[in-house]
């Protein structure tokens, strides 16, 4: 049996809105992949102990509130610093256009904002664990 | 990695090798278990305790203040490790699976002493997933003291947990109206203890009723009691009578005494033979599946190429019937295809 992909889909920060955070995680149950959706309000530290504890191959965060700059080094880094540097992330929510290149500079594989199919997302995210 | 190194690691309490051993021991992997053989040892220290339900009475949330509760006791106690480990069904058309329990468990995020695992059925039909045996016997071996074993939401039929769990907690809740007929018969045969959860809803007072009947009716029988051991006489073994509790998972309230019930019955299993027995049953059932699948391998590896599809074209011919073909399969009689 193939292995299936093992997703973390989590929203970091104090924004409510996960419709996007759900229509992600539903997109990629249905392209057969195990979707870990942990759910609003968590913070880096949840999110990393998260990934640990469910041996995720990537992990899927929404953020709609701006404060992506300062949450996604911070998971980076926490990621990296318990042995998970080979944990693929991936970005969606309001992201502006100018913080794109920045993010993939520290590693984030991909920044899907609003209106992206969800078609896109799964083969990014199959793109990324291969 | 190898076997070797996931061994010593998690025994030395790397939550990391931990994680990735059980992601090998849910694919299969023979590394994972040759590693879980080496563990294997360390296991049998732990009390399971399944928890089981229909979907959507509030397993999670029960869960997470059990969790809560075995992590901080109240009365000054030794707080005890806890591992979770929370099943959810995988789609038969996609593969894909939603594992949603842990946000219901937020409360336990930052706690070393806490370790929970979503797992996926991957077809398994009896409420647990193919691989939760073994990554139960994992979490085991590394030390944690209660292993709460949260199964997908339950009908009649999903009673895999009676046998992984030393203690089966059914969850039920108010509001089910006359379907709580339908459901609980199933269930209710292999409850230790019974949560009626949410018990603050309208409608809690009649599903307790309805359940108390049912209880009553069941009074007084000793299920799987191995009353011959330990050397009590039949007459003066303790009985175990199945009690029913109401706490409200989200508020925390009533926890305490769930907790004392699930204690009190695993004293109950050491003190009567029971959990011996259990254990027994539990060894034989996957010697026996492992055993199953090991002679099902050396029949396929040794059997000439074609007999199974020869023999199936004459059972669909109507020729022969199925356990007929099977005894011809085994002795041998499908040597070549028949022209």
């Amino acid at each position: 049996m193939e292995r299936p992909i093992r997703v973390l889909v989590a929203k970091p920060g104090l924004d409510g809105h996960d419709r996007g955070a759900k229509v992600v995680a539903r997109a990629l149950r249905d392209a057969g992949m195990e979707v870990i959706y942990t759910g609003l309000r968590q913070t880096p530290e949840m999110i990393a102990e998260a990934a640990l504890q469910e041996d995720v191959d990537v992990v899927g965060l929404s953020i709609l509130s701006g404060a992506h700059m300062a949450l996604l080094p911070r998971i980076l880094e926490l990621l990296r610093a318990q042995g998970q540097s080979h944990v693929r992330v991936f970005l969606g929510g309001i992201i502006p256009d100018e913080d794109v290149p920045l993010l993939a500079e520290m590693g984030v594989v991909g920044v899907f904002g609003p209106g992206t199919s969800t078609q896109v997302v799964v083969e990014a995210v199959r793109e990324a664990v291969k | 990695m190898s076997g070797n190194d996931f061994g010593r690691r998690i025994l030395a309490g790397e939550r990391l090798a931990l994680a990735r051993l059980l992601t090998r021991l849910e694919n299969g992997d023979p590394e994972g278990q040759a590693a879980l053989a080496e563990l294997y040892p360390h296991t049998g220290r732990a009390h399971l305790v399944g928890i089981t339900g229909p979907p959507g009475v509030g397993k999670s949330t029960l869960v997470n203040s059990l969790a809560r509760h075995y992590r901080q006791p109240p009365d000054g106690a030794e707080p005890r490790t806890v591992a979770v480990v929370a099943v959810d069904p995988t789609s038969p058309f996609t593969g894909g699976a939603i594992l949603g329990d842990r946000i219901r468990m937020r409360d336990l995020a930052g706690d070393p002493g806490v370790f929970i695992r979503s797992m996926a059925t991957r077809g398994a039909l009896g409420g647990l997933a193919r691989a939760t045996t073994q990554v139960i016997q994992a979490l085991d071996a590394a030390g944690y003291k209660a292993i709460l074993v949260e199964t997908v939401g339950a009908g009649q039929s999903e009673v895999d947990i009676a046998s992984a769990a030393h203690t089966t907690v059914v969850v039920e809740a108010p509001g089910m109206g006359d379907e709580v007929q339908a459901i609980k018969a199933g269930l209710l045969e292999i409850a230790d203890v019974l949560v009626v959860n949410k018990s603050d809803l309208p409608g809690a007072e009649n599903t307790l009723r309805a359940l108390r009947g049912m209880l009553g009716l069941a009074h007084p029988v000793r299920r799987g009691a191995n009353s011959r051991s330990a050397g009590l006489a039949a007459s003066d073994a303790p009985i175990w009578i199945t009690p029913i509790l109401q706490p409200v998972a989200g508020s925390g309230g009533g926890i305490p005494a769930l907790l004392e019930a699930i204690d009190s019955h695993r004293v109950y299993l050491a003190a009567t033979g029971e959990l011996a027995g259990k254990e027994r049953a539990r060894a034989a059932a996957e010697l026996e599946a492992g055993l199953r699948e090991a002679l099902m391998h050396g029949w396929r590896a040794a059997a000439p190429d074609g007999a199974f599809e020869a023999a199936l074209e004459r059972v669909l011919a109507r020729e022969i019937a199925p356990l007929a073909a099977v005894k011809m399969l085994v002795a041998g009689e499908f040597a070549r295809r028949r022209p």
